[in-house]
């Protein structure tokens, strides 16, 4: 077969994934849990395994040639305007599908060991396959609509899996709230595609990129559009609170969520309609903007948490922030670079953590665990080695890509994001920083008596016998995420210490880490050692990447970029290093007083957003019901049948049962109808 | 000498409405079923009446062939009726009209 007819196949890659989930969703209980978990498991490696072939037959075809249509069959006709079902294979839909896959594989094996015990793990499997199966559809679309209908896959499947608990009131609110912030971005994707068709006649990625006239207000207007729906999937500025709520879901959904899936596909529309945001300059603007206010904000609010998996979540909404930094310079190479590099170490550490929190026995606050390097030495070799990549530290691979990106940015003179863009870099080394002693160095904080239970706190937490809900893997009961302000509640290990994790969880674990140490290699900044830069270029042909004018000023660059990661390292770790002397107590949020307290509560949004959505929907929802409905709506329909019930009751006094009367009323209506006929028919 | 009378339709026609009146009114205000029945048959006699009063008048013989379906149907009337009669006495033992009220509102 001909690498072009190799690239045909481009079908299966999500396909197997959707057979999984058609599978495990229909005849999961028949299965089992087990074989259910290996199918899922298999279909998957299975995907990346054609993902791989997709990309070695893409590169055996010559640059010019590596844009590729593969079309099943239409999907619609209306009018003029016409659909398929369609796959574009280029560099940047390979790029995304080897990322999912191969990411999202690890992660599924990870995944049968941290839902072993769960008894509806068959269920978790298929949504997890499904969740997969969207985001490459979504990726390997090649049109707008068909991207969409991925889009809303992956809307679904993040509400199903944060919700997996459902049981846990949290869960259940986390999951809608997920599925309702991505709804108010999608709104925006959706108006974008009907501006698309109402001006282009067409959502086809060829078509639309190659119609958009530079500078016009439609070219901005649907980039901007088209921005609000990826501020709300990768989860920027104001659209973020969702994905910090999302830590409620298992481990493995953040990690899919973080890593490979979902927040990521933001990054991807964005670059997969670049001519349509180089076309307005003001949309990049906004894109540039909001990209470094978001990496600063996400950034100063993970600082607070006290929450691991929270720390992690306000990390990726920070990290996300570069990324859109960068694309909102043109640096789409970058940021695509971030993106990889971000799914690995991100991966790396929410597995981690994941680790952690099952030899915790569920417990994820950070001011309970300490010393966990002698308990759990693989998940902290691995976490530590995320720490370093994430921070930027040379030569893990976070370096290379946040240094890249920030580079981009200084060369294109946005003196201003760059800044911003080093200040967030020190915040990622401070909150990194804090995580990783809190929870491996340090004092053994879990080894304390319970705190005396104070008034409206949970105290279930101290009666608690571990044993049994650690073999289950869940409790229904535990609302395990600490959100910023919570009391410590005791460590619910009732004596036992935290345990290293299985073999299944660890090599995923470990695989990352590895790819989060060297994976920096296929973007150095020297030249001859720019793979991803080359594999990208017949994407981005038409954008000049921007790069450093001189060795020297890489260097200093590069120099700038270490210094912010040590400052941060360094503050953090003189605050840190001994652990925490009383577990109520954090030093960092005891110095800086309330504007710790406005950060750890993420600057109010969520409160805000509350009071100003939520109270009035009630609020018109009661008046609705009480008013309106009560009122109005029944009272009409009462009083119609009220009315009648009036009238019968005075009309059958009619009917008497005398028959003189009937007679009567017959003799009379009789006369009256001839007097009628004699005065007036008849003239 | 007495002027001699001509007998117009007229003369008919207001005896039948006379006729036609006190039926009416005793269906009205007699409450015994037999004699409410005889009012009514004095009601069909009246129209009978006018019927081939016209029928005279006009030289149309149709007047009077109607005049024998009433006749008939009348005849048919009175065995149901009467039936009907027969039967309300021997269940209530009483004829008057007035106690047949089960089928008010």
């Amino acid at each position: 077969m001909s690498a072009l007819q190799i690239l045909d196949w481009i079908a299966l890659v999500p396909a197997l994934p959707l057979l999984g989930a058609a599978i495990t969703l229909l005849a999961g209980r028949r299965l089992g849990n087990a074989r259910s978990a290996r199918l899922a498991t298999t279909l998957m490696f299975l995907a990346f395994g054609v993902s791989l072939v997709m990309f070695f037959a893409m590169l055996s075809l010559p640059a010019s040639d590596r844009s590729q249509v593969s079309t099943l069959f239409t999907w619609m006709r209306v009018d003029q305007l016409s659909v398929d079902i369609g796959f574009l294979v280029d560099p940047l839909s390979i790029t995304w599908a080897l990322l999912v896959t191969g990411v999202g594989s690890l992660i599924h094996l990870y995944a049968i060991g941290y839902m072993r015990n769960d008894p509806l793990a068959s269920r978790f499997f298929g949504f997890f396959n499904l969740f997969a199966a969207s985001m490459l559809i979504l990726v390997l679309a090649n049109n707008f609509l068909f991207t969409f209908l991925g889009w809303e896959g992956v809307g679904l499947c993040s509400y199903l899996l944060i919700a997996f608990w459902h049981q846990r009131p949290g869960a259940a609110k986390a999951g809608k709230k997920a599925f309702i912030y991505n709804r108010v971005g999608d709104v925006g994707f959706l108006i974008a595609m009907f501006l698309m068709i109402s001006e282009y006649g067409s959502v086809d990625y060829g078509i639309v990129n190659n119609s958009v006239v530079d500078g016009s207000g439609v070219a901005t207007a649907i980039a901007l559009l088209l921005f609000l729906g990826a501020m709300g999937k990768s989860a920027q500025m104001p659209l973020f609170p969702w994905l910090a709520d999302a830590m409620e879901g298992p481990t493995p959904v953040s990690a899919l969520m973080h890593a490979a899936t979902m927040v990521t596909a933001g990054v991807f529309l964005i670059a997969r309609a670049h001519p349509i945001f180089e076309a307005s300059s003001s949309a990049m603007t906004v894109v540039m903007w909001v990209g470094a206010a978001t990496a600063l904000i996400a950034g100063t609010i993970a600082v607070f948490q006290p929450d691991l998996k929270r720390v992690l979540a306000y990390s990726t909404i920070s990290q996300l922030g570069y990324m859109f930094l960068a694309l909102g310079v043109g640096a789409y190479v970058a940021a695509i670079f971030m993106m990889l590099m971000h799914a690995f170490f991100k991966g790396c550490l929410f597995l981690g953590a994941g680790s952690v929190i099952h030899g915790d026995a569920e417990n994820q606050d950070l001011r309970i665990m300490g010393g966990f390097r002698k308990f759990l030495p693989v998940t902290a070799i691995a976490m530590m080695i995320g720490w370093l990549s994430i921070a930027g530290i040379p030569p893990f691979s976070g370096f290379w890509a946040k240094d890249g990106l920030l580079e981009a940015v200084f060369e294109t003179h946005n003196y201003a994001p760059w800044i911003i863009g080093l200040l967030a870099a020190i915040i990622t080394g401070i909150y990194m920083t804090r995580l990783i002693y809190l929870t491996f160095f340090g004092n053994e904080r879990f080894r304390e008596t319970p705190l005396p239970v104070v008034a409206g706190a949970s105290d279930d937490a101290a009666t608690d016998t571990h044993a049994v809900e650690a073999e289950l893997g869940y409790d229904p009961d535990f609302e395990p995420t600490v959100a910023f302000g919570e009391l410590p509640r005791a460590a619910r290990l009732d004596g036992h210490d935290p345990h290293e994790s299985p073999k299944i969880m660890l090599f995923p674990i470990l695989v990352l880490a590895v790819l989060a140490a060297v994976a920096g290699f296929i973007n150095l900044p020297i030249s001859g050692w720019e793979f991803l830069s080359e594999w990208l270029a017949p994407v981005f042909k038409d954008v000049a990447e921007p790069a450093a004018s001189s060795t020297s000023e890489t260097l200093t660059l590069i120099t700038i970029s270490v210094v912010m990661a040590v400052t941060g390292i360094t503050i953090s770790y003189f605050i840190y290093r001994h652990g925490l002397a009383k577990a109520d107590r954090d030093p960092l949020t005891a110095r800086l007083g309330p504007a710790a307290t406005v950060a750890g509560s993420g600057y109010y949004l969520d409160a805000g957003v509350s009071a100003a959505v939520d109270k009035p929907g009630r609020a018109t929802a009661n008046f609705l019901d009480q008013q309106v409905d009560k009122k109005i709506i029944d009272g009409t329909v009462n009083g119609i049948g009220k009315l009648f019930i009036v009238a019968g009751n005075g009309l059958r006094h009619i009917q008497d049962g005398y028959i003189r009367r009937y007679a009567l009323g017959i003799t009379v209506g009789v006369a009256s109808l001839l007097l009628f006929i004699l005065a007036y028919a008849v003239r | 000498m007495m002027a001699v009378i001509q007998i117009t339709d007229t003369y008919y026609l207001v005896l039948a409405a006379a006729l036609f009146s006190i039926g009416a009114v005793g269906v009205l205000v007699r409450r015994n079923v037999l004699v409410m029945f005889m009012s009514v048959e004095l009601m069909l006699n009246a129209v009978n009446l006018t019927f081939v009063a016209f029928a005279k008048t006009l030289n149309d013989t149709s007047g009077q062939v109607i005049v024998f379906f009433t006749l008939v149907v009348a005849a048919a009337e009175v065995a149901v009726g009467l039936a009907i009669i027969v039967a309300i006495f021997r269940r209530r033992r009483g004829m008057t009209a007035d106690d047949m009220r089960v089928l008010q509102g």
